[in-house]
């Protein structure tokens, strides 16, 4: 990823920081400016909870560059509780205990290494709800 | 508008070519093509590729192709839309020719895959994803039709199983196609027990990482009946497009996009899915096959995958697909593959296909899917009588 790139997306791939259409209010992630639903401009910020479950998944075997030393790891579409889908990885889980429609949680994790001398990338993944954090919102 | 013809084909095997460039295999597919049609000099070429910056460092294909081709001079460009670029390059021709721009032009798919190692192709096909939101999380183009899969096996009540006719008819069909890189059959069981790339995906449910070029030429069909061409109508040419990323879908497993530019097509076309005779689909995974199925009109939602399991995409059944050996079988160049198709499906409507022809056929539909279903253009092309 492109250093600028990087820093650019900074806020909602470190925390989910998303956008809200002040029209339809629509929850948009990732944020995009102009709201997909109604078409009119939508740039206020808006914090996701992190909070959703799992509407689909996968095991990578073959990764592309830069991803094998992590493979097999497992990629999902998480259903976020405010509405959008989001793709990411899932952690903290074996890939035989994933279905679909189990609870998530989004957590800030190392994504990978661009080599010794490179940039350490951080983002989002989502690991299992924590049982505690369940039972105490 | 003018009416627009498919007066020659060309194509080169697909294969893993190491001793050929770009250049060379656009070219002698080109050349094959003006040959077939009888045409010396086009008045412009459009080359649809994908990958040739990220793979060979090669841009500007355009002048690159034509001059390779013997054609120096004459207007050439590059077309892409990820792994329907071939399809957006014979639209490009297309209108060029509808429009009354020009009288002849060829149009080129090409795409040289194997001049990186896998592990480069794949993170250079991710490109036809979203780069931060998907490229970025370690998905692979593989894992967001794995997401697609697992989703509609989970919605519609499928095991992997259910998809291995696809694979099966593929192959099957690919035997007699001197084109294709696969020509041996797959069975049901060695579907099953084929290795995981990115689950339930496995390698059978895969096209495989490949080179070719495939081009055709197009004429006013008015000018081919004068001139006594063997032509092939483009009664149909409609693109759609949708979000690149998968997640931003409201019902990723709609395909809205194809489902808007097969709809496209039939209203241009005046026909419906009842009346196509056989289909070219973006089979570049079983899961796109089903998808494109039903997106078509020749399947209910939720039912593209049964087709597969009753015979019905088979030369002999209601729908035949992958007449030739499809994505799967005969080969995903990515950006060459719309042209295979249009190649394929005009060798069937001129009687052409050898021991694959559909006897009697005379309407075909070929649809390219760009991306999980971001960009996609369907084609319907029908037999002229002389």
């Amino acid at each position: 990823m492109r250093n600028a790139s990087y820093w650019r997306t900074g806020p909602q791939r470190m925390s989910l920081m998303g956008e809200v259409c002040p029209h339809c209010h629509a929850k948009l992630f990732p944020p995009r400016d102009v709201c997909p639903k109604c078409g009119a401009p939508a740039r206020e910020a808006y914090q996701f909870s992190g909070r959703g479950t799992v509407y689909s998944f996968s095991t990578l075997y073959s990764a592309p560059l830069g991803w094998a030393e992590y493979a097999p790891y497992v990629v999902a579409l998480v259903k976020l509780e405010e509405g959008p889908l989001v793709t990411a990885q899932l952690t903290d889980v074996a890939p035989t205990e994933v279905a679909i429609g189990m609870p998530v949680e989004m957590v800030t994790r190392k994504m990978r290494a661009e080599g010794e001398s490179g940039l350490i990338q951080y983002g989002y993944k989502f690991r299992p709800l924590l049982q505690e954090a369940a039972a105490h919102p | 508008m003018r009416d627009v013809s498919i007066v020659g084909i060309g194509q080169i095997p697909v294969r893993e070519h190491w001793a050929r460039s770009l250049q060379v295999m656009g070219a002698d597919a080109v050349r094959l093509a003006l040959q077939d049609a009888g045409v010396e000099r086009p008045g412009a070429l459009y080359v649809g590729n994908m990958l040739s910056g990220q793979i060979s460092g090669q841009e500007n294909l355009g002048a690159l192709v034509a001059d390779h081709a013997g054609l120096r001079g004459i207007e050439a460009l590059k077309v892409e839309a990820a792994c329907a670029s071939g399809a957006a390059a014979l639209r490009v021709g297309y209108i060029a020719v509808a429009s009354g721009l020009h009288d002849a032009v060829v149009v080129c798919g090409v795409e040289k895959m194997t001049d990186a190692l896998v592990d480069e192709t794949t993170a250079a096909l991710v490109s036809a994803a979203d780069a931060v939101y998907e490229g970025e999380q370690g998905v692979s183009f593989v894992a967001l039709n794995a997401l697609l899969m697992q989703r509609y096996m989970h919605e519609y009540g499928y095991t992997r199983d259910a998809f291995a006719g696809f694979a099966v008819n593929a192959h099957r069909n690919a035997l007699h196609n001197p084109n294709a890189m696969f020509r041996r059959a797959v069975t049901a069981e060695a579907f099953h027990r084929s290795k995981m790339i990115a689950s339930p995906v496995s390698l059978l449910d895969s096209s495989a990482i490949a080179d070719g070029a495939a081009a055709v030429v197009l004429t006013p069909t008015e000018l081919a009946r004068a001139h006594g061409m063997r032509a092939v109508r483009i009664a149909a040419s409609a693109a759609a497009t949708d979000s690149v990323a998968l997640h931003e879908r409201d019902e990723p497993l709609a395909l809205a996009a194809a489902r808007q530019s097969a709809l496209g097509a039939y209203a241009q076309a005046g026909c419906k899915p009842a009346d196509i005779d056989f289909a070219e689909l973006h089979d570049a995974f079983t899961i796109m096959t089903a998808l494109s199925l039903e997106a078509c009109g020749f399947a209910e939602r939720g039912e593209g995958a049964r087709l597969a399991m009753v015979d019905a995409i088979t030369p002999a059944g209601r729908i035949p697909i992958s007449t030739m050996g499809g994505l799967k079988a005969r080969g995903h160049p990515v950006g060459a593959t719309g042209l295979y198709q249009a190649v394929e499906a005009t060798l069937q409507l001129r009687g052409e296909a050898g021991d694959n022809q559909i006897a009697g056929c005379r309407i075909g539909l070929v649809q390219n899917i760009g991306g999980s279903g971001a960009n996609v253009i369907t084609h319907i092309l029908e037999r002229v009588g002389h």
